[in-house]
């Protein structure tokens, strides 16, 4: 790890203001930026701890959501009372990614920009658009067995590793951002963006600007909300696929139906055509195979992860049908 | 056999480790010095190396560790893990992979596991860190060391402390109702008299073990959680018995 100086931000107000300064990084937890860092992909002058900053509670709001606030930690989230209750898939996404030990440490906003696991990024001796950009992809024609099906560019083929932010894809939430220029609240599945031709950029943050808390709106549906998570080995493993599903089922019919894809794209994939094709059909074999056939439309499988494809298909259509059923452990 | 065959023995387990891990250091150092294309960048990289191995850059830190104040002059970007190890000689835990995969250097901060080696040193000013060496009282071991070592809960050892240390965290986490990934329902957490090896699995997945000791430290666990886990004696039925 290269040397650099250390302080403790006083205030939001300090920390954004530092950020603005070159070769400066916020720390908070710390588990996926100090990884970065011991291998050189990160390497700042100096680091601002955001860590002791008050954004570390969970609280109702009025509308009848919660407001989390971006320092609170994996842990605290998952096994909040209210989360449990009435957003219980967001309790299983977090509880399925990384292990104890990382989820007490890392924070809500880090899980949020923590940025990718394609291996070639992380290894500085290969070339990466997204680490060098102009530089070249190896992973597009090389070892890209976990890389993206959809939306991907021929600049980057990263996936977004998060589990949560697949889980707070589906909840609708919002984003509430703090910089130099004033405050702003943008939807959860705006703030990550497609790689195109600036692989570089995860999110559509400004220089200097910190996410403060996530706001989950109210939402009775999510109390039947699933995440079902595949990967190599059944613990402490990235998705191969994930899947948030929350369907609302009325009168035999699926009244509203929200459905988030995780390790297929550089963003947490909101599968948009198949949740307006569920609305009003009943749940059977033929209407999940329509609805996992729309959500895939338009994949583009790399040379290793065709099989990315039927395995997200299938996966939709259990989660799916698990949420109709009133939701429970995928 | 002459002294000076006797000293080529007497290289110690910890220098002989020592010298291997500054031979893989410059392995893996090689690629980052060969991306410098020019011989001046190379100079500038090899200056700066040596600037941030000088005092420059030192601060004072304090750190609560098991029990005691310690007062310590450290760089920023020195992480907990080689805190506890290089500077206060604390080698109960264990540097395996230092990124966080593995689980050998996991201590408690604050009664909460976490990985040691994924900290730095300077961001737990303030905190409680129990590491190994604080789980015993005196001579008497804390029962999950005692456990470990009833059920056959290791092998090499290398992984144990970190093994210990989560596990005494787990046994808190039950106690205080968290849930796991595989929790069936997220209302109604596992006691520790019920909890299945299953769950204690998963809780443990943070936490390797190459020499697969598993089946030994999962009955350590349901051990210490009050439960009655196989016998790890092997039993062996001769052919008379089966007949």
């Amino acid at each position: 790890m290269k040397s650099f100086t250390y302080q403790r931000a006083q205030s939001i107000q300090e920390a954004t203001q530092k950020l603005m300064q070159a070769r400066t990084e916020v720390i908070a937890g710390g588990t996926n930026l100090l990884d970065r860092m011991k291998v050189f992909l990160d390497e700042p002058d100096q680091l601002i701890d955001i860590s002791r900053l008050s954004f570390n509670q969970i609280q109702p709001t009025s509308q009848g959501g919660l407001r989390i606030g971006a320092l609170v930690r994996n842990t605290q989230l998952a096994d909040d009372a209210t989360v449990r209750q009435n957003y219980p898939l967001l309790s299983r996404a977090i509880l399925s990614g990384a292990s104890q030990q990382i989820r007490n440490v890392a924070t809500i906003g880090g899980n949020i920009l923590q940025r990718t696991r394609c291996p070639y990024y992380y290894d500085t001796g290969f070339a990466c658009n997204k680490r060098k950009p102009g530089s070249g992809c190896p992973a597009a024609t090389g070892l890209n067995r976990m890389n993206a099906i959809l939306g991907a560019s021929d600049q980057c083929v990263a996936v977004h590793p998060s589990d949560m932010c697949v889980a707070l894809a589906a909840l609708d939430a919002i984003v509430e951002i703090e910089g130099a220029k004033g405050k702003r609240q943008i939807p959860f599945t705006d703030l990550h963006r497609l790689p195109g031709n600036q692989p570089q950029f995860d999110t559509v943050l400004q220089p200097g600007e910190l996410i403060t808390a996530v706001i989950l709106p109210p939402m009775s549906a999510a109390k039947s909300g699933v995440y079902l998570k595949l990967r190599d080995r059944s613990s402490y493993a990235f998705a191969l696929v994930s899947v948030a599903a929350i369907v609302e089922i009325s009168q035999n019919k699926i009244k509203t139906a929200r459905l988030a894809l995780g390790g297929v794209a550089h963003k947490p994939w909101r599968a948009t055509a198949a949740e307006q094709f569920l609305i009003g059909k009943s749940v059977d074999d033929d209407t999940l195979q329509q609805a996992a056939t729309l959500a895939l439309q338009g994949a583009k499988p790399l040379a290793y992860n065709g099989f990315k494809v039927e395995m997200t298909k299938r996966a939709i259509r259990r989660a799916i049908g698990i949420s109709a059923n009133g939701g429970g452990l995928a | 056999m002459d002294d000076r065959k006797k000293n080529r023995f007497k290289t110690s387990r910890r220098f002989f480790l020592g010298q291997a891990v500054t031979a893989a250091g410059t392995a893996i150092a090689a690629p980052k010095l060969l991306d410098s294309l020019s011989p001046t960048s190379t100079d500038q990289a090899n200056a700066a190396m040596l600037s941030s191995q000088s005092e420059v850059g030192k601060v004072p830190i304090t750190l609560k560790v098991n029990g005691q104040t310690r007062a310590l002059t450290l760089e920023p970007r020195v992480t907990l893990l080689d805190a506890l190890r290089e500077t206060l000689g604390l080698t109960g835990s264990k540097k395996g992979c230092d990124h966080g995969q593995c689980g050998s250097c996991t201590v408690l901060v604050n009664g909460d596991r976490i990985y040691s080696c994924l900290t730095l040193a300077i961001m737990q000013e303030g905190n409680e860190i129990t590491t190994i060496e604080g789980l015993a009282k005196g001579d008497t071991l804390h029962p999950v060391q005692t456990a470990f070592i009833e059920n056959d809960g290791f092998q090499c050892g290398y992984c144990t402390p970190g093994q210990i240390c989560a596990s005494v965290a787990l046994l808190d986490e039950l106690k205080r109702g968290c849930a796991s990934a595989i929790t069936p329902n997220l209302s109604q957490t596992p006691k520790l008299s019920t909890v299945s090896s299953a769950e204690i699995r998963e809780r443990l997945s943070g936490n390797l073990c190459r020499c697969s000791a598993y089946n030994g430290i999962v009955s350590a666990v349901q051990q210490s959680a009050g439960q009655s886990p196989p016998s790890p004696i092997a039993t062996i039925v001769t052919s008379e018995e089966l007949a």
